[in-house]
């Protein structure tokens, strides 16, 4: 019963939300946190589900880091409720501590130790008995391939090397969680890549749930099993990727047709796989599933009636047309109004 | 409640960032050096009224730069989670699941022994200058008061550091809490030459107790007897301790 309306229940008016803990890693109900007066996190409520992937999307300021802080006890709550592997974030905060391993946004590694020396301090505070910490520091060393680093100082290290190592620490006393804020920001397409299927692989071979923020739409796409898309601190709409493109209606295909393609139209009109036609200055778009593989078709239907095609173009939506759709920005818009808004906030602040 | 292990690794990174550091290590002992050769020779010779009859004003300031010292390093390891937390590395630590207290206590640990180090350093040149120290008996108390002196001023340190938000409060506190404290402690002119309220602050000021704790150990002539230096100092480690804990307990530091 319960299970059931775990998995159909993520509407947004997650008021109801029921979880069981069999199968929910994380539940949070009502959550927010103000800073001074300012909303960071505004009333959220979600579930994880276990050996899931979720994805906390949203442009900078959106609340995401805040949101994570909290679920992993560093900042306290201002009002809500949440559980993390079962025990209350606010009340039983060592429990929840033990159950997770924690990537932060920036860089929260000791740069004057060695890489194995900081993955010690990581297992020693861990509370993991030497002979175990030995083995497993070798094992996490090669997961990450940085077996040939261990002993070099991390202020060596680069900057992808740097997030490797502490993914790999957060993994060393075995959480059943992953907190990943932004794990490839700032990082080159290659090394990013490599951060993905590195996550993939953690989640299906190891069973390990996962929850991180992105504010890049290919990210959340490529790895969420599914995303809530967060702006201003609220989540706006939560959903697998796939649904949440979905929710746009399909693939829209343009056409740039001759003057007068009416009895074209008229075809088009009857086909059921079509699903909206809209026309604007000489071209027409049409929303439907799997563009790419109607398109021959459409051609097939305008030579019938001698209708001219001059140029073709399909438009998969995206995470980035989510966005805007449901914000009315796009996610750089949004970010660049954050930045105007903070600045504006720091000369308030300055006495001007 | 206190984790051994916890406060051991906590106290083995303080150990190797500071051994790796040698900067800091020559940085450090740098001032208190300079401080113990220049108004030591500087004031040679010189009457200095309010010191005991028969001691020179070399083996009155050895002490006092000894606990200069310590007031320095400890502050300074006390504050140093504000580094930790601009580096982002205190997040690691506090997301671990351990109790607070241990944090600190490794905290704490580490900072005494990195201060005591130098503070020993300074002794054995001091020495080498031609500073008596009367005997092996005299040198354990003197690490006794030196442990308690260091104790409170980390708490201090942790207290200073859970009210900031970031390092650049440091020279306030530079200028105004910590040289105070070490010009009202007496450690280079008997603070008996003070006008007589600032002395009144002289009496709050740990540093004084510290002070004459260490001249009574290593010379033999102290203001106030031993037995009371040390309960004073005691008392003032424990408070400063508790509340260094209990500040740090309760600031998020994200
Ligand atoms: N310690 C803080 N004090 C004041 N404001 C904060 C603090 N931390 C975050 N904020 C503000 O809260 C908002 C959300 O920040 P954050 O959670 O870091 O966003 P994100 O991770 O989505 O980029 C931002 O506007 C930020 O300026
Ligand atoms: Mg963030």
């Amino acid at each position: 019963m319960f299970y059931f309306r775990c998995v159909i229940g993520n509407q947004l008016s997650a008021a109801n939300i029921e979880c069981d803990l069999l199968m929910c890693i994380i539940k949070v109900k009502n959550l927010s946190r103000h800073f001074d007066g300012f909303v960071a996190v505004d009333n959220i409520s979600f579930t994880v589900k276990k050996g899931e992937i979720f994805g906390l999307l949203g442009p900078n300021g959106a609340g995401k880091t805040t949101t994570i802080n909290m679920l992993s006890t560093l900042l306290k709550i201002t009002s809500g409720h949440a559980e993390v592997a079962g025990f209350d974030i606010s009340k039983n905060k060592d429990n929840v501590r033990r159950n997770i391993g924690m990537v932060f946004q920036e860089p929260a590694l000791d740069n004057k130790l060695t890489g194995r020396e900081n993955l010690d301090f990581h297992a020693m505070m861990y509370g993991i008995d030497t002979v175990t910490r030995k083995a497993r520091i070798r094992e996490i060393f090669d997961l990450v391939e940085l077996t040939d680093k261990a002993d070099v100082l991390v202020e060596n290290y680069s900057g992808g090397m740097k997030r490797r190592l502490e993914i790999g620490r957060g993994l060393i006393h075995r959480p059943r969680l992953l907190f990943l804020d932004e794990p490839t920001l700032g990082l080159d397409a290659q090394t990013r890549r490599h951060i993905w299927e590195y996550i993939k692989k953690l989640n299906k071979e190891n069973g390990i749930s996962i929850i991180l923020t992105t504010h890049y739409m290919e990210e959340a796409d490529y790895l969420c099993d599914r995303v809530a898309i967060i702006d201003h601190g609220k989540i706006v709409v939560m959903d697998s990727p796939k649904k949440l493109k979905d929710i746009l209606g399909g693939d829209v295909v343009s056409l740039e047709t001759d003057e007068n393609p009416e009895k074209f139209i008229s075809l088009l009109k009857e086909l059921e796989w079509i699903k909206t036609i809209k026309k604007h200055d000489g071209f027409l778009d049409l929303t439907m599933d799997n563009g790419e593989k109607k398109i021959p078709e459409l051609f097939n239907i305008a030579q019938s009636v001698r209708t001219k095609i001059s140029s073709i173009s399909l438009h998969k939506p995206s995470l980035e047309d989510v966005f805007l759709h449901f914000t009315g920005k796009t996610i750089l818009e949004q970010e660049a109004s954050q930045g105007e808004k903070n600045k504006k906030l720091m000369m308030r602040r300055m006495g001007r | 409640m206190i984790n051994i292990k916890v406060v051991y690794i906590l106290w083995l990174r303080e150990m190797k960032r500071f051994f790796r550091a040698k900067s800091r290590v020559i940085g450090t002992l740098g001032m208190p050096l300079f401080f113990l050769a220049f108004l030591g020779f500087g004031f040679r010779g010189m009457p200095i009224p309010g010191l005991a009859e028969g001691v020179g004003y070399i083996e009155f300031l050895v002490p006092g730069i000894i606990g200069m010292s310590m007031l320095f390093s400890s502050m300074f390891a006390g504050i140093s989670v504000l580094w930790d937390r601009e580096f982002g590395f205190l997040k690691e630590i506090m997301v671990a699941p351990v109790s607070r207290v241990s944090i600190v206590i490794g905290r704490i640990a580490g900072g005494i022994m990195t201060s005591l180090f130098q503070a020993i350093l300074i002794l054995s040149i001091s020495i080498l200058m031609g500073f008596k120290i009367t005997g092996i008996s005299s040198l354990l108390w003197a690490v006794v008061f030196l442990i308690l002196i260091s104790a409170t001023f980390i708490g201090l340190g942790l207290i200073f550091a859970s009210r900031m938000r970031d390092i650049h409060g440091f020279s306030l506190i530079m200028n105004f809490i910590i040289f105070p404290l070490f010009f009202l402690s007496g450690a280079v002119f008997p603070f008996d030459n003070l006008p007589g309220w600032v002395r009144g602050l002289s009496y709050i000021d740990p540093l004084t107790y510290g002070v004459d704790g260490l001249r009574g150990a290593l010379i033999g002539i102290s203001s106030f007897p031993l037995i009371y230096n040390f309960t004073i100092l005691v008392i003032s480690s424990v408070a400063m301790v508790l509340l260094g804990t209990y500040f740090f307990e309760k600031s998020e530091y994200v």
